[in-house]
């Protein structure tokens, strides 16, 4: 159990820290007029030529292959709602980094969200 | 309709989207690599098992399916906030246990139902918040002379 909470952690911090500049590089590209494909690509070719997305880009991989390891050692039901553990770590960043206004509504729903989450990655650790 | 409706509604339907493309992306990565089986934490086990998942074709369409909603994350990131897609997107995991019982067939106990219902009531209070706090980024236009 030590070695899946040892890469969860590793998981959590380089799927946030991946997100946050990511997140930073695409509003500094800003949004496609209009969600079509074509204006989609376009957005997409901004934003990868944005430095924050290649920041983000080997956090997120590297998080992407502990995931695929997590998924192999434990149900899925476990590994998913664990990964949401970034909602807490993540809203911190949003609020401190991103210096988004996060009011007491939103606080209380990320609260919720991490006891829905304790409560069912509790619910999913086998006993070994 | 209002610029504030539009916005939301748009942040919604990219959020769907986005939850029904990670969804579908993890429940085939998990077919397929429960087919490879667990992975040994060592230089040579992890090795091997990049050369199981890079041939396996359960997990390219899972791989397919995480692109799109890599696509409709960074677009929906580019007028929404973060703090408000992130835990919106938790939605999912109503989504992901219904999809966990019928094609894994595993057990949903009633305490896991209970964390599945807080967080659905979660989301409907990110939900509530405005989906933008933070300034509007305008592209900028090629002047032509």
């Amino acid at each position: 159990m030590t070695a899946t909470f040892l890469l969860l952690a590793l998981f959590l911090a380089s799927s946030t820290g991946g997100e946050i500049a990511m997140s930073y590089g695409v509003k500094a590209t800003g949004e496609p007029k209009r969600l079509r494909p074509k204006e989609i690509l376009q957005f997409l070719g901004r934003a990868v030529c944005n430095g924050w997305f290649w920041v983000g880009i080997p956090l997120m991989a590297f998080s992407f292959y502990a995931l695929l390891i997590l998924l192999s050692w434990q149900p899925i039901s476990f590994v998913i709602p664990a990964s949401a553990l970034t909602n807490v770590v993540g809203t911190l960043g949003a609020k401190y980094i991103l210096k988004e206004e996060v009011n007491t509504a939103r606080w209380a729903g990320v609260i919720l969200v991490c006891i829905g989450v304790a409560l069912v990655s509790m619910d999913s650790i086998p006993v070994r | 309709m209002g610029r504030e409706s539009r916005l939301r509604i748009k942040t919604l339907v990219m959020v769907l989207a986005m939850v029904v493309c990670a969804n579908t992306g993890d429940l085939l990565l998990k077919r397929g690599m429960t087919n490879i089986g667990a992975v040994e934490f060592s230089g040579g086990g992890l090795a091997h098992a990049f050369r199981l998942t890079v041939t396996n074709p359960v997990i390219w369409l899972g791989i397919l399916f995480l692109l799109g909603f890599m696509i409709c994350y960074m677009t929906v990131l580019s007028w929404a906030d973060y703090s408000y897609v992130m835990p919106a997107g938790a939605f999912g995991y109503a989504l992901l246990t219904f999809l966990a019982v019928v094609f894994l067939h595993e057990s949903v106990s009633p305490r896991r139902w209970v964390g599945v219902v807080l967080i659905c009531i979660g989301v409907l209070l990110v939900g509530q918040t405005k989906p933008r706090t933070t300034e509007v980024v305008v592209p900028q236009q090629k002047v032509v002379a």
